[in-house]
């Protein structure tokens, strides 16, 4: 097989020679589509990712669809890519394609999601968030802020049986697990949409004396934080101040909420999957392995994180 | 003379009080009432307000069921209005950002009128085609993101009040005492009904069907509209990819827990009013009660499945008995 043979050489001749000719890399990635504002932003990130390091940088938009992945990453092998990276649509039926990928030696990463896979050396490494950990960070910066004082949390969950939601929900239990002081009274889902969440959070308001009796909202997404926020103020308190907000994703939204002090902090899930995969895939052909799970930094952003700045940067970004 | 309750109807309204009570029992404050802002504030205002989006859907869609026809897309309308009036509201007066929203609305609904009534395409398959492409359409409208906007006045259609009543409420009300009015102010209702039970024979007897079924799915596109116009001012924007999303089913439902038969030829529009309102005091009182979320679809399930065999000609037929047996 010469077009194996030639792929071979290939792959070996960039092993050799890798910094200076990760410029002259090509890289496939197969996107599940643009289902959300996130996702747009993963997308224009990705590209923004590739032009610094020179990389040129091959989309294929699956529009939800696993067969799509797979001809788009049997594509990408025919083209001979350097690399391949996958968001997977869903967990399992990977093995086929990924294991023609592997025949072919060339490397496959996948961002923000999992696979379930009995051969782990089916990929090089997964970037991905932690969203146990992200609901921990929210746990916790709740537990410092209200320093003690005893605090009633309402929790907007996202859709039920979501592994996100499922993952925040727990994290945050874990967050705020030892203080005592503070205690989620109601926890409702909020479908990760802004009309529901807001629809919820009136109920919750209600339910709780007016409103008197919460003291913080700890919402899944931002825009179930969001859609609460004027709930909050249509029942006539202040969002920010008399309940306070957390909510994960940092949207560029929520700064705008931060910035007016409607929002008190968010816990970012960044869009930025794919440059953690360029530095691994770089550091890779020049001839070291990366760790199997490459997680992403889950940072907490409040009114001190110039808010006003990170709305701006994240405008553009197609949210 | 004692107040005879109406025969028809009187399942539905039987339902919504004890649904109310439920609600009652689970949160004591569930009555209780006060001004906010100048506007009315309680768990019972929040049934009206956030149900005038769905009573709307079914005050469309109980004439387009009445004429043997079904309106898959109303979601996906309702999000593309959403889209257009949350595009324009900042740049554009609220008259011609509305007209724009509301004119889109009709569009649809001629669209699918015209592939039911005069290409006869099946309306179940007809509409499938907007819920589909509609959502997509919103889609390209809002390139897929969250459009937000400012203008106070298209704000009013969702947080605004008159005298008290939300927004919302007032519009579903007026929007209703006008298709009453059309309806069964003039034969137009029995028209509707006429071709729904038999378009064919009332062709023959001079009533134009054709007319008549693209009619009533342009009325239906106009309340998804206007249902999409209060969404998307309720949360300062427009949301594609959710707003109305399986509404179409809720309204389906309304209709439904409203009496009149799918199969077309009879209809009332208060009911299917009164439906919708099911749904929304359900859905508000699961809320309010603290069950863990995991239940709310069970519940759902279960009450409508009550509300629908109280009405089973088989359920009335067997009580009727009973009750003659102990006279």
């Amino acid at each position: 097989m010469t077009f194996k043979k030639l792929l071979l050489a290939t792959a070996l001749f960039t092993g050799v020679t890798v910094p200076a000719l990760a410029a002259d890399m090509t890289v496939g990635f197969s996107q599940i589509g643009s289902e959300s504002g996130w996702r747009a932003a993963e997308t224009s990130v990705s590209k923004t990712e590739a032009e610094k390091r020179g990389i040129t940088l091959k989309i294929a938009d699956a529009q939800q669809k696993q067969e799509n992945q797979i001809k788009a990453i049997r594509s990408f092998i025919a083209q001979g890519v350097d690399a391949i990276f996958l968001a997977p649509v869903v967990a399992t039926g990977w093995d086929a394609v990924l294991g023609e990928a592997k025949d072919a030696e060339i490397p496959v990463i996948l961002l923000d999601r999992d696979i379930e896979t009995k051969d782990p050396s089916l990929y090089l490494t997964a970037v991905t968030s932690d969203s146990v950990h992200e609901g921990e960070v929210a746990g916790k910066w709740l537990v410092d802020t209200v320093a003690g004082k005893a605090c009633d949390v309402v929790e907007l969950q996202g859709t039920v049986g979501a592994s996100v939601a499922t993952n925040r929900k727990e994290g945050f239990e874990k967050g705020i697990a030892g203080a005592d002081n503070v205690k989620i009274i109601r926890s409702q889902t909020g479908e990760f949409t802004r009309t529901k969440g807001k629809e919820v959070m009136e109920s919750f308001i209600k339910a709780e004396n007016g409103g008197k009796g919460i003291c913080a909202l700890y919402a899944h997404n931002d825009d179930m934080a969001l859609g609460a926020i004027q709930a909050i103020k249509e029942a006539g308190l202040k969002p920010g101040t008399d309940i306070l907000v957390v909510s994960i994703d940092s949207v560029p939204d929520i700064f705008k909420a931060i910035a007016e002090g409607e929002a008190n902090a968010t816990v970012e899930l960044t869009p930025n999957m794919a440059g953690p995969a360029f530095d691994a895939l770089i550091a890779y052909k020049g001839g070291t392995e990366p760790p199997k799970w490459l997680q992403t930094e889950s940072k907490l952003y409040t009114k001190d994180s110039n808010p006003e700045a990170q709305y701006e940067a994240r405008k553009s970004l197609g949210y | 003379m004692s107040i005879v309750l109406p025969r028809k109807g009187s399942a539905q309204i039987g339902a919504f009080i004890l649904i109310l009570l439920i609600n009652w029992l689970v949160s004591p404050q569930f009555f209780d009432l006060r001004l906010q802002d100048g506007r009315l504030f309680g768990s019972l205002v929040d049934v009206f307000n956030r149900g005038a989006p769905v009573m709307l859907l079914a005050m469309g869609m109980v004439l387009v069921i009445a004429t043997r026809g079904i309106d898959l897309s109303v979601g996906a309308v309702m999000a593309i209005s959403g889209a257009v009036a949350a595009t324009l509201a900042d740049s554009h007066s609220i008259v011609i950002c509305l007209g724009a929203a509301l004119g889109v609305g009709l569009l649809c609904g001629l669209w699918n009128g015209i592939l039911v009534a005069v290409l006869r395409i099946q309306p179940i398959v007809a509409t499938l085609i907007l819920m589909v492409a509609g959502r997509g359409i919103a889609q390209l409208i809002t390139e897929g993101r969250i459009v937000t906007f400012t203008s106070r006045d298209l704000a009013w259609f969702g947080g605004g009040s008159l005298f008290g009543v939300p927004a919302p409420v007032v519009l579903a009300v007026v929007a209703l005492v006008v298709a009453l009015a059309l309806v069964r102010g003039t034969a137009l209702g029995l028209m509707i009904e006429a071709t729904g039970a038999n378009a064919e024979a009332s062709r023959l007897a001079g009533i134009d069907t054709r007319l008549m079924t693209v009619a009533v799915y342009m009325w239906c596109g106009f309340c998804a509209s206007l249902a999409g116009v209060i969404v998307a001012a309720d949360i300062l924007g427009a949301d594609a990819n959710n707003a109305g999303l399986w509404l179409e089913l809720d309204a389906i439902l309304a209709v439904v827990i409203g009496g009149p038969s799918l199969f077309g030829g009879r209809f009332s529009l208060v009911l299917a009013v009164l439906g919708g309102l099911i749904i929304q005091a359900m859905n508000t009182g699961i809320l309010l009660s603290g069950y863990p979320p995991e239940l709310n679809l069970v519940i759902k399930a279960t009450v409508v499945l009550v509300v629908l065999l109280l009405q089973t000609p088989r359920l009335i037929a067997f009580k009727d008995r009973l009750f003659r047996g102990t006279r």
